[in-house]
């Protein structure tokens, strides 16, 4: 196994609703190293969007280390946070989250507008290409009202590989999405973990961990298994044993 | 810092977002095309009432007969018959503080010459009454001091009469005009002044020496009034109080008597109208300021109800790596960008309205610096503060946060 990329320990995450606290994850640890494609499941409310959110750098854990590359993310402030996300994160929401009115290449390119590093040249160039690896090289131009959903998941894909992450994060990336598509986006995952990408992927779908390397469950925020699945299948197969839609 | 990057997508919010910067800026325009109209309006009719006042000869003194009126009281016509000559002759000779002083009797009747004729009144004065008044005669002259102890038939006359009487744009120097039967040589034109503030014509204005009217006309031996003017305006109290003075030895009036004669300055006359067109000007200022305070709570209303569109799409920002610094300047350039080109473009529609005021409604209208100033200063500050405090606020948050922000 390669190096470690990510390294929790023991992290809490307490929410205060009114004056009940709500212990959304209990002291979750566990590390995760480059090139593992990881899918985490669990009942509704056990904690995994809440771990995902903290391991994206979008939430604070209340108690507990995180480690992200081998930096400590607590002692951090909000800049530098914000430079990780920008710089070794890569989010994919349910909801997609695209910008209204813009066009999939602007909403690709968003990341590496905050990266005063990169040049317009270099921006486009790489969300070019970021879009075609999605395979929506004949949408660029389109706006976020006028794609499908699967198309405006890929877009945010394709967002989330932009900046060349150190990992890419993705909460429920499939669950708005038809059993087709949504076989169509493991395909895209699948071709990334192959690339070498370390994948951590929150799902409902129990089919779908049989597609990754490792699989970690929580319940009430606690991680209750932690499996590696030497078997894993491959999407492209399954797609292929699909049913066709009947319109296609 | 990213500048090039966060004005490219400043920009590009503001172009995805046309009805929310159009309304913002709308509150803006009509902030400031408002204030500064409104402002315009005021001071405009304020100055004008000035130039006026200053223009009637700014040290005048007027003497009327009669003592202060007290309201609703009758009086009795020898009351008015207070003021003689003799008056007007001792004032002129001792008094040091005068530059100029002329009687004035007045009349009207019909003007006649050839087929035209024209209903005026006439004014029986000096020959400083010119000088009081500030008129100039523009061809001719005026009358002198011989003709008025002659009694001579001459006359000096405004535009207004010579247009009337003389409509086929004949000299009318050295002609006869007619006035109730008596020949009248016309001997000075006055220089035009056109209609004064009240809509009063100035120019329909006929000088006959005060004598002739006197003797010639009327056939009495008193004054309506005697017109003076202070050597300069901060003499006009002593001036004042002199002719008070002298008058009432005249009048052989004793101590305990009250002055049987009425004199007012155009110091106090100007007070007065100071006052209204004060009134005007504070009146004008509250609508501006309702305007502005209109326009402000437009743009805060704007703004505050895009706070959850836009808190979401901070969090969405920030959740692809934007610092909360580059949240604050992206918002503070659309801000700016907003409020400026709205403050400029409300600069141009309120001095386009004032004169459009100034030339449709024939209105006098005065633009003032400050009032530009200060609206513009106004309505960017509320654009840009209303623009960047929501942004402060999410920038603060957790992007998670933000994200779920409803
Ligand atoms: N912002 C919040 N404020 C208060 N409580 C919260 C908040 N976010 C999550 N929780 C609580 O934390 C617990 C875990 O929520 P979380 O969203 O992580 O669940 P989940 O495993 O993602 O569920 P699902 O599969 O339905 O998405 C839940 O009980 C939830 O009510
Ligand atoms: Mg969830």
């Amino acid at each position: 196994m390669g190096k470690t990329v990510i390294e929790l320990q023991g992290i809490r995450r307490d929410f205060i609703v009114g004056d009940e606290t709500v212990h959304a994850l209990r002291g979750v640890s566990f590390s995760i190293s480059e090139g593992e494609f990881v899918t985490i499941m669990g009942s509704s409310g056990s904690g995994k969007s809440t771990l995902l959110n903290i391991l994206g750098c979008l939430d604070t854990p209340t108690a507990g280390e995180y480690y992200l590359d081998g930096i400590s993310v607590r002692k951090m402030s909000k800049n530098k946070r914000a430079i990780l996300r920008n710089r070794k994160i890569g989010f994919v929401f349910q909801n997609y989250n695209l910008l209204a009115k813009t066009t999939a290449i602007e909403n690709v390119e968003l990341p590496l507008m905050y990266n005063a590093d990169i040049s317009s040249a270099e921006r486009r160039q790489r969300a070019i290409a970021a879009l075609q690896s999605v395979g929506l090289g004949d949408r660029m131009e389109h706006k976020s009202n006028q794609m499908s959903g699967g198309q405006m998941q890929r877009v945010a894909i394709a967002r989330a590989l932009v900046n060349n992450p150190a990992v890419i994060l993705a909460d429920e990336a499939t669950g708005n999405l038809d059993t087709r598509t949504s076989f169509e986006i493991l395909v895209l995952f699948q071709k990334l973990h192959a690339e070498g990408r370390t994948i951590i992927f929150v799902t409902h779908n129990p089919d779908i961990s049989s597609y990754s390397s490792r699989n970690i469950r929580l319940m009430d925020g606690h991680v209750i298994e932690d499996t590696v699945n030497t078997d894993i299948l491959s999407a492209e197969k399954t797609l292929a044993e699909l049913p066709a839609n009947e319109d296609d | 810092m990213n500048w090039s990057n966060l004005f490219k997508i400043s920009l590009k919010a503001l172009s995805n977002n046309k009805m929310r910067a159009f309304l913002t800026m709308l509150g803006i325009i009509i902030g400031v095309a408002a204030v500064i109209t409104m402002i315009a309006l005021g001071q405009g009719a304020k100055k004008n009432i000035q130039d006026e006042i200053s223009g009637m000869g700014s040290n005048m003194i007027m003497i009327h007969p009669g003592g202060e009126r007290r309201g609703g009281v009758r009086l009795d016509p020898s009351e008015m018959q207070t003021l003689k000559e003799s008056d007007y002759e001792v004032l002129r000779k001792e008094n040091l503080f005068l530059a100029g002083i002329s009687p004035n009797v007045s009349m009207s009747g019909q003007l006649v010459s050839g087929n035209s004729n024209y209903p005026s009144s006439v004014s029986g004065v000096g020959t400083d009454y010119i000088a009081i008044r500030q008129l100039n005669v523009a061809e001719g002259e005026m009358f002198t001091e011989t003709d008025i102890r002659k009694s001579a038939k001459v006359c000096v006359i405004g535009t207004t009469i010579v247009d009337n009487l003389f409509p086929d744009g004949s000299n009318p120097i050295g002609r006869i005009i007619r006035l109730n039967q008596v020949p009248l040589k016309v001997i000075g034109i006055l220089e035009s002044k056109g209609y004064n503030s009240m809509g009063m014509d100035q120019d329909d204005i006929v000088l006959v020496p005060y004598t002739t009217v006197m003797k010639r006309f009327r056939a009495i031996d008193y004054l309506e009034g005697i017109f003076a003017s202070a050597i300069t305006e901060d003499m006009t109290d002593l001036a004042t109080a002199d002719i008070e003075e002298i008058l009432r030895r005249q009048h052989k009036l004793k101590d305990s008597d009250p002055d049987d004669f009425m004199i007012r300055t155009q110091q106090e006359l100007s007070e007065i109208l100071n006052t209204t067109t004060n009134l005007l000007t504070t009146l004008l200022a509250c609508i501006a300021g309702i305007s502005l305070l209109v326009g402000g709570i437009g743009i805060m209303n704007i703004m505050y109800v895009s706070v959850t569109e836009r808190t979401r799409e901070i969090g969405l920002r920030m959740s692809v790596g934007a610092r909360g610094i580059d949240i604050l300047v992206q918002f503070l350039i659309e801000a700016i960008l907003i409020s400026i080109t709205g403050g400029i473009l409300g600069i141009l529609l309120g001095c386009g309205a004032s004169a459009a005021v100034r030339w449709l409604g024939n209105w006098p209208v005065a633009i003032q610096p400050w009032s530009v100033i200060l609206s513009f200063l106004v309505c960017t500050f509320t654009g840009v503060f209303f623009g960047w405090y929501p942004a402060k606020k999410a920038a603060a948050l957790d992007p998670i946060d933000a994200l779920r922000y409803e």
